[in-house]
């Protein structure tokens, strides 16, 4: 006696059916959260990163000022304060007091200083080489010019609209 | 010639017949619904971690931006958990002594990461990237929820499939000025830029963003 057609083909259609049993959503690929062996590991201090160059300084534009000012506040401003003057969050809460960044020895430190500062810390301030790109670290530099300056601006450095505005 | 069946007998067929009905649809309701509701995608569960971190604390209290330690949000697909050298930018000289922080001091001292518990996730066939959203005006906030309110993190979003694709088909409502992007608790204000308008700033709109290959690969 033969057996009806879908006797022969039911019993294959399920094993494929079943095939897809099987759930995506975790799949044998690097997780680099998953295990403390692939977790990010800390970088020691004063190494250099694998293919690392000499970053020289980008060209001054407007866009580096207002970047150097998004990346100062989100670094630097927790210690710094946003005026600069050392008396940020963490500092209030028991962090030592950085010197105001307006005041010598900052003040009379070359850009390239500035930039070594921030790569790789100085005194009780970690080193941002692993958190600030190059650029934004040049950035930053510029930037801490420009709060000074505007921290010590008198009226001759205005223009004539800016000394129009009436307070 | 009678009736065949009693109308006892009929009453009970209707019940019975009328109970697997329902319980049919509301299984496959269930089957099909229950992978996508907030308890099942843990939505609102704290998730145990090495060290209780208080995003409330540093986020709300001390006014760190979320780049001081998930650096690499706006380069790179993952937003980065921070190195333990992180923690120590200013654990190295607040609260050195306490209990709640000894296994950030172990980290350091015997070089070994921290292992935080992912909090956040995407099935693995989701190819997510963080920096891409992050440079067109997508806040943080928009997928992980008021982040300064949390003194435990939560997932605070289902992140299902039809919560990214309802952003990706309009993206406009959910865009925030390139300032904004890291603020917690943000609103539209009155100078706050149109959606056309931040859709135009940002250059979006030319490219279909429901596309498969956008998030599967």
């Amino acid at each position: 006696m033969r057996c009806a057609w879908p006797l022969h083909v039911l019993p294959g259609a399920l094993l494929l059916l079943a095939a897809g049993c099987d759930d995506m959503s975790k799949q044998h690929k690097e997780n680099p959260y998953a295990s403390p062996r692939s977790a990010p590991a800390d970088v020691a201090q004063g190494s250099v990163e694998y293919h690392d160059t000499f970053h020289p300084a980008p060209g001054l534009t407007p866009a580096l000022l207002q970047r150097g000012r998004s990346e100062y506040q989100a670094f630097c401003a927790p210690c710094h304060a946003r005026t600069g003057q050392g008396d940020g969050m963490v500092v209030q809460r028991g962090f030592p007091a950085p010197l105001p960044l307006a005041t010598a020895p900052t003040r009379s430190a070359t850009p390239e200083q500035l930039y070594a500062i921030i790569t790789s810390g100085q005194g009780v301030m970690y080193g941002f080489a692993q958190r600030i790109m190059p650029d934004d670290r040049w950035a930053i530099v510029a930037y801490l010019y420009a709060l000074r300056r505007s921290q010590q601006a008198t009226l001759a450095d205005m223009t004539p609209a800016q000394r129009a505005i009436q307070p | 010639m009678g009736v065949p069946f009693t109308p006892r007998a009929n009453i009970i067929m209707t019940i019975c017949l009328g109970t697997i009905a329902c319980v049919v649809t509301s299984g496959c309701l269930l089957w099909f619904a229950w992978p996508y509701s907030d308890y099942e995608r843990h939505v609102g569960w704290t998730v145990e971690q090495p060290v209780p971190f208080s995003h409330q604390h540093h986020v709300a209290g001390l006014g760190l931006d979320c780049r001081f330690c998930h650096s690499s949000v706006e380069r790179s697909a993952q937003a980065s958990l921070p190195p333990t050298f992180t923690c120590m930018t200013c654990h190295s000289q607040i609260w050195t002594n306490a209990a709640v922080l000894a296994a950030v001091r172990d980290s350091l001292l015997r070089n070994t990461p921290m292992t935080w518990q992912r909090v956040t996730n995407v099935p693995d066939y989701v190819y997510f990237n963080h920096s891409i959203h992050v440079v067109k005006g997508v806040g943080c906030e928009s997928c992980h929820g008021n982040i300064a309110a949390m003194p435990l993190t939560y997932k605070a979003k289902t992140l299902t499939m039809q919560f990214c694709v309802n952003c990706h088909r309009d993206p406009g409502p959910n865009l925030r000025p390139a300032e904004n992007i890291f603020d917690t608790d943000w609103h539209r204000g009155p100078d706050t830029p149109g959606p056309a308008a931040l859709m135009a700033l940002y250059h979006l709109g030319r490219r279909n963003l429901t596309e498969c290959s956008i998030c599967h690969r």
